[in-house]
């Protein structure tokens, strides 16, 4: 640094320079504000008439038209929101001059909830000034007439018309969906001038859902009236009106008829049912059971229904479809055989004997099958549709974990899908890396062997589910799961479609492995092992599947349980099913989960079968007869006949690793 | 102890009356200015007290940091400057990065307020380049001009990649105006000002498209009478229309019906305009340059080249602020986010402004005894 001394300086000097500079920019600026003043008699004396007379004429303001919202449709067109006109009461705070006194005076005239006081109360505090803040939304034509005749004794209270958003389903889609409520404070501040502008006048915004994904979509841009006022600020007319531009609408890829299928089928039980098209990641049916009426949401909901629906013991606003997470169970053996063949870890034809037990050498812990004596020998094919326990111990263990959790990662488990809504979950992919996030003791190889079979530390999502079998029924081309499938600018407009191309190359390295895949799923489906009723039964394609059977409680003895009471069961187990159609072309795939289902096939299988049948008419085919009711058969969960033979899903935990660690589930309103 | 204090404040106020630290004529000049602007703002906002009180709490929280700023004397003021220009500077890349990504950003949330770091600048600019330039041969050199370009361009430019063109503005003229009182030659000025003329053109490629539309909609107003057009010619309506007298205080038709945006910060002025009239407006320029005046005469009577750079640059700099927003309001410049000083309601720069205060009172109280 070469700082010089300030003693070198010659300050006398620079204290003259100073005084000069001082004064020259004193003179500078005196010039300055002589020209500000001279723009100003310019304006107040030179053309001073002018504007009085323009001043005089200002009678003329501009005033924002909110866009109407864009519409929604399923793939066929039925409309699942849309708008309808209703009107509001609104106060412009500034020209009240006594609050209490003036709500006290109105709620004599049009009843006010205490609800409605406070919402409006903040919102004052809030508000933008010196503009209208609503004060009770969708008014009665009652309520409506009963204002008319007392207006005048209310300045600045005054009825608005709106419009409001309806969701004619009610609860079908309120999942898919979502709601629109009303904008508060923190939605203003996460937009920047631009974005809060094109807010202006519009009272709702997109809360969850598609509704809120596709916010920007569906909400267009305002228009402006030129508005005259009188001296109170009241509109007089209307002189010129540029309009605003609609929101875009959205048709989605559901399908209504499938929807309702698979929320009947569910018969309210809670759980989730899920169709894809493998062939492009279309979701067709997106059911998350139970379900709540949307249409409480729009006009703030009341707080009695809200808090029923929060403490509700089955959470009606919790959507287990995208944020419910479950151990997925046998379910995943057919994932597993592929990453077994793909790597080159396994021929369809290699062998296992399955003796009812499979023990780590040197360990004394020793991993049960299903059934007691074991399945014999078998091999890939035999596996899948046997469901052999034994078989993937062993994959898992030749595999090991990196490359386990590597190739199920590949098919989409462990991270979100990236399907057009907000608030996905990743669920567990068991890993070495995870656990190591989690716990100081490091892997063990028992933990690998019962990832093997969907047990351990697994968690996926329904929607995960659908989209891995999606993605292999797809022959092994993964699409991104979506439900946008065309925008139109308006009703008379074309629908334009949108564009999904795959996320990835085919996971699948030749088509023998496929092959042998699904030859194992259609043999779980259609071998006719075991006795009772099928579920390809009366349907006009073949059907491929897996059923999976996750306990909720990790076992307290190594005892073998015995107790068969299928609701004792129901309590224990969560029943999932994953299927695809027809199985050598196939157009859709099923994923099926039940919170509470004795078996995995029995209970939701049928739920899958009855989404397939309604699919098969939506193709244009004849129904399939109708599946007699009651429990199925499939060749890989085939209860016992003799009691005291029973079967117990599989074991639960190596010794090694006691506790599941299972992160817990989030059962909060999914937004 | 109850005596000892009521003495204490009693010899206290004898020595601010005799001995004063403070310039009494520049604290009565505020106070007229601070009172006129609560007036004007009662107006404005039809009547709402709230306004009012809310102004003048930040006039007293301004006035208690003038009182305490001013017990600092320069040469400690002097040998943290380069600390607080740095972390001030700090702040603006922690705003800037926190607001990736995301619209206009401009706030440091705080929990319990929130705070713009860019009003710092307004204060720790001016500083900065006096500090640089007080122990340096003075008319500065090319390179000592250089330095400070440096200095002044790089918190400028972070405030105006904001994007907040007002402030970067009033940062960059205060560090501008402290050069040119240090003595650089008028040629060397010349030759800077051509050159910043030639790179306009170019700086209009960097402008945000709404600065730009702003700038297109001033040489032409009614082309957009809906959107920015609307601010301007409403407000030239209002201080047209005020006369030679004005309207009268209160009786200002142009913000009563709300055809006046923003006419209780930006745009306030117009509403001064329109009650007061020309008559006003001559009142309150001369009032302004009463001010920048008596900034000036503190600068001159500074007892070294660092508080007389600082007191100068922080003087005309209050220029900038009256002149930008006068020419806004008035249709000449274009429509960008300065205020009218001690006037237009809120933000944190009734606060800085009189912080600034603090500086020069502290200046004159520590002014060269002799001459």
């Amino acid at each position: 640094m070469s700082r010089r001394r300030a003693s070198i300086k010659e300050v006398r000097g620079e204290v003259a320079l100073f005084r000069r500079r001082a004064m020259a920019g004193f003179a500078l600026i005196l010039l300055g504000l002589a020209a500000v003043c001279a723009r100003y008699v310019y304006l107040q004396v030179l053309h001073h008439d002018e504007f009085v007379a323009r001043s005089d004429q200002n009678r003329v303001k501009p005033r924002a038209i909110p866009p109407a919202r864009g519409l929604i449709y399923d793939r066929n067109g039925v409309l699942l929101a849309d708008n309808v006109p209703a009107f509001r009461l609104e106060v412009i705070p500034e020209q009240v001059s006594d609050m209490d006194d003036m709500l006290g005076k109105l709620g004599t005239v049009v009843p006010l909830s205490d609800e409605d006081i406070a919402t409006f109360k903040k919102q004052v505090k809030q508000g933008r000034r010196f503009e209208g803040i609503p004060l009770k939304l969708k008014l009665t034509e009652d309520e409506i007439g009963r204002f008319a005749v007392n207006r005048w004794r209310f300045p600045g209270v005054d009825v608005v018309p709106y419009l409001t958003r309806r969701y004619p389903m009610g609860p079908l889609l309120a999942h898919v969906i979502g709601y629109v409520s009303r904008i508060d404070v923190d939605d203003l501040d996460r937009m920047d001038d631009d974005e809060e502008a094109s807010y202006k006048g519009t009272t709702h915004i997109g809360r969850i859902g598609i509704e809120r994904y596709y916010e920007k979509l569906l909400h267009g841009a305002p228009g402006y009236e030129l508005v005259e006022v009188n001296a109170d600020g009241r509109t007089q007319a209307v002189l010129d009106t540029t309009p605003p531009t609609p929101g875009k609408n959205i048709y989605l890829s559901i399908d209504v008829r499938l929807q309702k299928a698979a929320e009947e089928a569910m018969d309210g039980r809670s759980g989730a049912a899920i169709a894809i098209d493998p062939r492009n990641g279309q979701v067709l049916a997106f059911a998350s059971v139970p379900s709540f009426d949307p249409n409480l949401f729009v006009n703030g909901i009341s707080s009695a229904d809200y808090k029923a629906l929060t403490t509700a013991p089955d959470k009606p606003l919790y959507n287990r479809a995208l944020r419910g997470v479950y151990p997925p169970g046998s379910t995943v053996k057919p994932f597993l055989a592929l990453g077994g063949l793909t790597m080159g870890i396994r021929r369809p034809s290699d062998t296992v004997l399955s003796t009812g037990e499979f023990c780590i050498p040197g360990q004394s812990r020793c991993y049960r099958d299903d059934k007691r004596g074991g399945d014999g020998t078998v091999n890939m094919i035999q596996a899948i549709e046997l469901s052999t326990n034994t078989y993937f111990y062993r994959l898992a263990l030749d595999m090991g974990i990196d490359r386990l959790s590597d190739w199920m990662g590949k098919l989409g488990f462990g991270k979100k899908t990236g399907i057009d809504l907000v608030g996905e979950v990743e669920g567990v992919l068991p890993s070495r890396e995870w656990k190591a996030a989690r716990s100081k003791a490091g892997w063990f190889p028992g933990e690998t062997i019962i990832s093997g079979i969907g047990q351990g530390y697994w968690a996926v999502t329904p929607l995960q589910l659908a989209h891995a079998t999606a993605t292999f029924a797809g022959r092994g081309i993964p699409y991104t799961p979506h439900f946008l499938l065309d925008t139109q600018d308006g009703v008379d407009s074309p629908r334009v479609p949108q564009s999904f191309p795959p996320s990835g190359p085919s996971v699948i390295r030749k088509a023998a492995d496929w092959d042998a895949v699904n030859d194992g799923m259609k043999a779980v489906i259609n071998s006719g092992r075991g006795t009772g009723k099928r579920l390809p039964f009366g349907f006009p394609y073949i059907i491929a599947g897996k059923s999976g059977t996750a306990e909720r409680f990790s076992r307290k003895t190594d005892a073998y349980d015995t107790n068969k009471n299928t609701a004792y069961l129901a309590s224990r187990h969560r029943a999932l099913f994953i299927a695809y159609t027809p199985a050598d072309d196939p157009k859709i795939a099923v994923a099926v989960v039940l919170e509470a289902g004795a078996w995995g096939a029995q209970d939701s299988g049928p739920i899958a079968r009855k989404i397939l049948d309604q699919w098969v008419v939506d193709e244009g085919g004849q129904r399939p007869e109708n599946l007699p009711p009651g429990p199925i058969v499939t060749a890989d969960a085939i209860p016992e006949p003799a009691p005291g033979e029973a079967s117990s899903v599989q074991d639960a935990q190596p010794a090694g690793a006691a506790s599941t660690d299972l992160p817990p589930q989030d059962d909060g309103e999914d937004q | 102890m109850f005596q000892t204090l009521t003495t204490r404040m009693k010899r206290f106020g004898l020595r601010l009356l005799t001995r004063p630290r403070l310039d009494l004529p520049l604290l009565l000049a505020l106070f007229v200015l601070g009172c006129a602007g609560l007036a004007t703002l009662y107006s404005a906002g039809n009547g709402n007290f709230s306004l009012v009180t809310g102004q003048a709490a930040r006039f007293v929280l301004g006035a208690v940091l003038l009182l305490v700023i001013s017990r600092i004397p320069p040469p400690v003021l002097r040998s943290w400057t380069p600390w607080l220009y740095l972390g001030s500077t700090a702040l603006l890349v922690v705003v800037a990065v926190l607001g990736e990504g995301r619209g206009a950003y401009r706030w440091l949330d705080l929990g319990v307020m929130r705070f713009q770091p860019s009003e710092l600048l307004k204060l720790t600019m001016p500083m900065m380049v006096a500090w640089y330039l007080h122990p340096r041969q003075l008319p500065p050199s090319w390179k000592d001009i250089i330095v400070v370009g440096l200095l002044i361009a790089v918190p400028a430019g972070l405030i105006a990649e904001q994007p907040d063109l007002g402030t970067a503005l009033l940062v960059a003229g205060a560090g501008a105006f402290a050069l040119f009182l240090s003595g650089m030659a008028w040629w060397r000025i010349g030759l800077l000002v051509g050159g910043v003329g030639a790179v306009i053109p170019v700086a209009w490629q960097f402008l945000h498209e709404y600065q730009r539309n702003r700038v297109r909609t001033l040489l032409d107003p009614e082309s957009d009478p809906l959107g920015n057009g609307w601010h301007i010619i409403q407000s030239k309506i209002a201080v047209g229309s005020g006369g030679m007298f004005g309207k009268g205080w209160q009786q200002g038709t142009q913000s009563r019906l709300e055809f006046l945006p923003e006419h209780t910060t930006d745009f306030i002025f117009a509403v001064f305009s329109e009650e007061f009239g020309l008559v006003g407006v001559i009142a309150i320029m001369l009032l302004y340059a009463f001010i920048i005046g008596r900034c000036l005469w503190i600068a001159m009577n500074a007892r070294d080249t660092y508080s007389r750079l600082l007191a100068g640059a922080i003087g005309m700099s209050f220029f900038v602020y009256v002149a930008v927003n006068g020419g806004m309001v008035a249709g000449i410049l274009p429509v960008v986010g300065v205020p009218m000083p001690l006037v237009s309601y809120g933000g944190t720069s009734a606060v800085s402004l009189l912080t600034g205060f603090g500086v020069l009172m502290s200046i004159h109280a520590n002014r060269k005894l002799h001459d």
